[in-house]
């Protein structure tokens, strides 16, 4: 395999080296750093990092204030995505920069046990993620009094079981306490009551490996890179047509055409950014840029050529949502299923044209009535493929 | 005789699981995982043990292991393939897995063959995009996987 390159994560390192950056700065500096960097969660939503950690640290509840009980950092390593596999290349090459970005984080908000909810796809990496925890608590990096005023921290591991909507944080956590994996009505969010209703950030894996870089070079020089409201570099995960599929870092503000050139891929006609959940994106489109101002992304880009049929990719995006709904909800429960059904419906000549109006009307209503994300996002893909390529979803 | 030896060892196991992940609502998961990954399975009988020792009905126990994807309640055969149902993997050539796998053993996806060693599934994304098709034989995952290179996988 190639040495990878990129502006942050995959440029070099010395390890542990921001950790006792963090020691030496305190807490209040760290998050105020974090702040001043514009580090946003790198899963897709793009939610402030240093915002969720301020809210938990500043928890209002009198219980709460008492740090001698444990909080907890949770790491969210169940990537499942459709096209995303970024995280799988992190735990697999730069496990050391996570361990120390989850130490950082828990440093910050006072917690003393970070936990890696690994999705059970990954399950092939449990040993060597155990090994490497298990040898940082032989060297005396994780444990007691870490940084010798009384910082303790550990890491654990825990697993998932192969359920799609658990990459919701509250879903996640559901599923830690022993439940189903049904996303919670908010609030309380999980920074209050999160992790046995304790005060809980979860951040992703990408967004915890920046933390030990961003400490060491300081925010300006994480600031220089990216665009104004997106700061730093995204890993992007591409795949379909293209002859250099695999990770790519790249700086945000970067253009679709650039990346396709970057994969290897030409006489495109289709992108999809951002996974099932994302929306695509076509040729006259190409012009446009991976950020949170224009298109936001959790790092997905299926790459498709003039001889696919795009009918036939949002079958299988709807035949995926379908499977991995919950169930909780209605709209989504009973939505995509409908989304699916119109749509072979379509295809076959069965229905008019006018019904596809109300499909759209009804991926509409799903976004704005499903409980959590995956059924709001439903309608990305549905109306985006529809607008781009509507003859094909009559005649493919 | 057999299903009681069988059933003495998942009594004995499931105990010593719960001793080593508590009895606390929040072991759940690991308890299961770990049922499931000795036995394929975990039956009504596992799940009326394992809400014992935790203190819970049952139902509950159903209510949890049958929402994910990777437990099944009812028997499957021991080895289980799961082919990766992504668009990524559609369009690396999945079609002829398909084909060749349903030939192979007899059976469609979804089902298990007679003699209860081999089921066929499809799961969702692996994370594997760059190097599909992919699959797993139970945990293990096997990418860029061809017809020709079925044989050695299926043999291991």
């Amino acid at each position: 395999m190639t040495e990878r390159k990129g502006p942050i994560l995959f440029r070099p390192y010395t390890a542990f080296s921001g950790m006792r950056k963090a020691f030496e700065m305190g807490n209040a500096k760290v998050l105020a750093t974090v702040k001043d960097a514009g580090l946003r969660g790198r899963g897709g939503a793009g939610f402030p990092t240093a915002m969720k950690w301020k809210f938990a640290l500043d928890d209002i509840s009198k219980d709460h204030q008492d740090y001698s009980k444990d909080r907890f950092i949770i790491c969210n390593a169940d990537e499942g995505e459709p096209g995303t596999f970024k995280d799988r290349v992190l735990l697999e090459e730069q496990l050391g920069l996570l361990l120390e970005g989850m130490l950082i984080a828990g440093y910050t908000i006072r917690a003393s046990t970070g936990i890696i909810f690994l999705r059970g796809e990954y399950n092939y990496m449990w040993d060597q993620i155990k090994g490497t925890i298990l040898r940082w608590r032989a060297e005396g990096m994780l444990g007691e009094n870490l940084d010798g005023k009384g910082f303790d921290f550990d890491i654990h591991i825990r697993m998932g079981a192969g359920a799609y909507v658990c990459g919701e944080e509250t879903a996640l956590i559901e599923s830690m306490e022993g439940y189903r994996g049904e996303p919670r009505n908010r609030p309380p969010f999980p920074v209050n009551a999160g992790f046995n209703k304790r005060p809980t950030v979860v951040n992703n894996v990408e967004t915890l490996c920046q933390l030990p870089h961003i400490l060491n070079e300081g925010a300006d020089w994480f600031k220089k890179i990216g665009t104004e409201e997106s700061t730093g570099s995204k890993l992007l995960s591409i795949s379909g047509d293209c002859s250099k599929p695999g990770v790519y870092e790249v700086p945000f503000g970067v253009t679709i055409q650039a990346v396709l050139e970057l994969a290897g891929a030409v006489g495109i006609k289709a992108v999809q950014v951002g996974g099932a959940s994302g929306i695509c994106l076509s040729a006259h489109e190409f012009d446009r840029t991976i950020c949170f101002e224009d298109v936001p992304t959790g790092g997905s880009i299926i790459i498709f050529n003039t001889t696919r049929n795009m009918r036939e990719v949002l079958v299988n995006f709807l035949g995926f949502f379908m499977e991995e709904s919950c169930g909780q909800c209605t709209p989504c429960r009973y939505g995509t299923e409908c989304l699916l059904d119109g749509i072979l419906q379509l295809s076959r000549g069965e229905c008019s044209d006018e019904y596809l109006s109300e499909l759209l009307d009804l991926s509409d209503s799903m976004a704005i009535a499903s409980k959590c994300g995956l059924g709001q996002s439903v309608a990305n893909p549905f109306r985006s493929i529809i607008e781009r390529f509507r003859g094909e979803i009559y005649h493919g | 005789m057999r299903d009681q030896r069988t059933r003495e060892m998942l009594d004995q196991d499931i105990r010593r699981w719960v001793d080593k992940y508590s009895r606390e609502r929040s072991a759940l998961i690991a308890i299961l995982h770990n049922v499931h990954r000795k036995y394929s399975q975990v039956s009504a009988h596992a799940m009326e043990e394992i809400a014992d020792y935790l203190g819970i009905h049952p139902v509950e126990v159903y209510g949890v292991a049958t929402f994910y994807s990777f437990y099944n309640a009812e028997p499957k055969g021991k080895k289980i393939i799961r082919l990766c149902r992504t668009i990524s993997c559609d369009m690396q050539g999945k079609r002829d897995l398909v084909y060749a796998l349903e030939h192979r053993f007899g059976i469609r996806f979804g089902e298990t063959t007679r003699d209860g060693k081999w089921t066929l599934e499809y799961t969702s994304c692996m994370g594997w995009c760059d190097q599909g098709p992919a699959l797993f034989v139970n945990s293990k995952p096997y990418t860029s996987v061809t017809t020709e290179r079925l044989d050695a996988i299926l043999a291991e």
